[in-house]
């Protein structure tokens, strides 16, 4: 069901199936993000609930929002549980993410592969946060048989999990979007350029198409220069 | 200008004498229906309050140090606190509102249903309905009070054992019947329950032995609203809330100063030298 169509000079980045999952999670993660939003605070309450249909529905579905958004993160996890596997690499990455963040060099260490290791850390982040959720959402779902000091627990562990969840979806969509352009093209076509594979993700351009990422570039950059 | 007094009901459980008549005034005012009752071996009504029957009054026996017994009846039902735990906790904005005569109030039409309340509540009074998703308690017959009557169970009080009246009245009324109880009537212990730890409440009792309110029924000694919904919700959800919306000032900083980054190799750009500035030209 579904295709992804390579046109040439493109690799294929997400099949169908985790662009699927990535867009289900993301719609569920918002609902769920602004629905929870509208019961976070009192002076919030009025501008959020209004799009639920009131407090009471927003309620009632905020937590089916959550079960969603941690349904199908939950099989994306599954589906990445190999290339979000954590490596020495990985390491040295966050070791030298100073010179990412400053663009020290304009392309990525050699080692980086399908995923680099803030990619990485953000995963395993959600990984944590979806299971904070679902253990202490439970328990405020169903107080009565949990109890009041569980609850007050509970709501604490869920309001941190949802901050640092919202602290990382800005850079979630600011690395897709315009901190690194062409990225988003991944998860709407599936597709990515092979320059933006080499720079991104050298040692994934490598695997897919057997070619050194630096010297390909280097080459890119001769035709380039000769006006080709 | 005329002052706003803040209400007080006062329970002296020295004088109770468990009748229940306050029990069925609450029910009979508040159009609630009869509940069936439990019998467990001892005059109880029913284990607990419930979200239709918001008054109960707790039978304890307490065994003294000599070997004898004495029941310990205490009118149960919400404490109107002046800090509430259950207003600290709820979400929704007006769900829950405390009058300036000291009346804690839920307004369902509010309510979401949430229950966080319930845990907000040292005192275990905010009772949930299941069908109506609704949180219920008793509401000091706040419009009885607003019409210049006293609340329903202190009308029907046979013993004189309820008072209503301003909170310093009352206060003053229990200190008195305190004194009383401990010079008088041997009850070297006796005091008037109205806790500080949440800024003292709108329902005070009379105790026969303060030192040890537990026996009167899940009494807390020194009542406590969770910190989850006052050092956390009060004061460190805000602050949480803007550390996250950081992360949002973090990329739009980045993306000013930084910049993108792009693929490789970059295409090249040929520097555009900017036009001389035209001529001045005369009026």
């Amino acid at each position: 069901m579904g295709r992804t169509v390579v046109y040439e000079g493109e690799l294929l980045r997400h099949p169908v199936y985790t662009r699927f999952l990535h867009w289900m999670a993301g719609i569920f993660f918002f609902l769920a993000l602004l629905s929870g939003f509208a019961i976070y605070l009192p002076w919030i309450f009025r501008f959020f609930t209004p799009l639920f249909g009131g407090g009471a529905m927003t309620r009632l579905l905020h937590p089916w929002f959550g079960l969603g958004f941690v349904v199908f993160f939950a099989l994306q996890a599954a589906n990445w549980s190999n290339p979000m596997r954590w490596t020495p690499s990985d390491t040295r990455w966050m070791g030298h993410i100073r010179g990412y963040i400053s663009h020290q060099d304009a392309m990525e260490p050699a080692d980086v592969g399908f995923f680099n290791a803030g990619q990485k850390m953000q995963f395993w982040e959600i990984v944590a946060g979806c299971i904070a959720f679902v253990i202490t959402g439970f328990i405020m779902w169903f107080p009565e048989i949990f109890g009041r000091a569980l609850v007050a627990i509970s709501y604490v562990i869920h309001d941190i999990a949802a901050l640092i969840m919202l602290f990382g979806i800005f850079f979630h969509i600011y690395l897709s979007t315009f901190g690194e352009p062409h990225t988003i093209q991944a998860m709407t076509r599936g597709t990515v350029s092979e320059a933006w594979a080499w720079t991104h993700h050298p040692a994934w351009y490598k695997e897919v198409t057997g070619r050194d990422p630096y010297q390909a570039m280097g080459e890119a950059r001769q035709r380039q220069e000769r006006g080709l | 200008m005329q002052r706003e007094p803040e209400v007080c009901k006062l329970i002296d459980t020295t004088t109770c004498i468990g009748c229940k008549a306050c029990e069925v005034a609450c029910v009979e005012w508040n159009d609630m229906p009869f509940q069936p009752t439990m019998f467990d071996n001892t005059y109880q009504t029913m284990p607990d309050t419930n979200w239709n029957y918001w008054n109960l009054i707790k039978f304890n026996e307490d065994q003294h140090s000599d070997g004898s017994f004495a029941w310990l009846m205490r009118k149960h039902q919400c404490m109107h606190c002046a800090d509430p735990g259950c207003l600290r906790a709820c979400p929704a904005d007006g769900a829950i509102v405390q009058y300036a005569n000291g009346i804690v109030d839920f307004q369902q039409e509010n309510c979401i249903g949430c229950q966080f309340c319930v845990s907000g509540c040292p005192f275990n009074i905010p009772k949930f309905n299941p069908s109506t998703k609704k949180v219920y308690k008793c509401t000091l017959c706040s419009d009885r009070v607003g019409a210049g009557l006293e609340p329903a169970c202190i009308k029907s009080c046979p013993t004189g054992c309820l008072h209503f009246g301003t909170k310093d009245d009352m206060k003053f009324l229990a200190e008195n019947r305190a004194a009383q109880l401990r010079d008088v009537s041997g009850f070297a212990n006796a005091g008037v329950y109205d806790p500080e730890t949440i800024g003292g409440t709108h329902v005070i009792y009379v105790l026969h032995d303060l030192t040890k309110p537990e026996r009167y029924g899940d009494l807390p000694a020194k009542p406590r609203i969770p910190l989850s919904f006052t050092l956390w919700k009060q004061f460190l959800k805000p602050i949480g809330l803007f550390g996250a919306m950081l992360g949002f000032v973090g990329v739009v900083l980045h993306y000013i100063f930084e910049g993108p980054r792009v693929e490789q190799p970059a295409p090249p750009v040929k520097r555009i030298d900017p036009p001389p500035p035209p001529a001045e030209k005369g009026n």
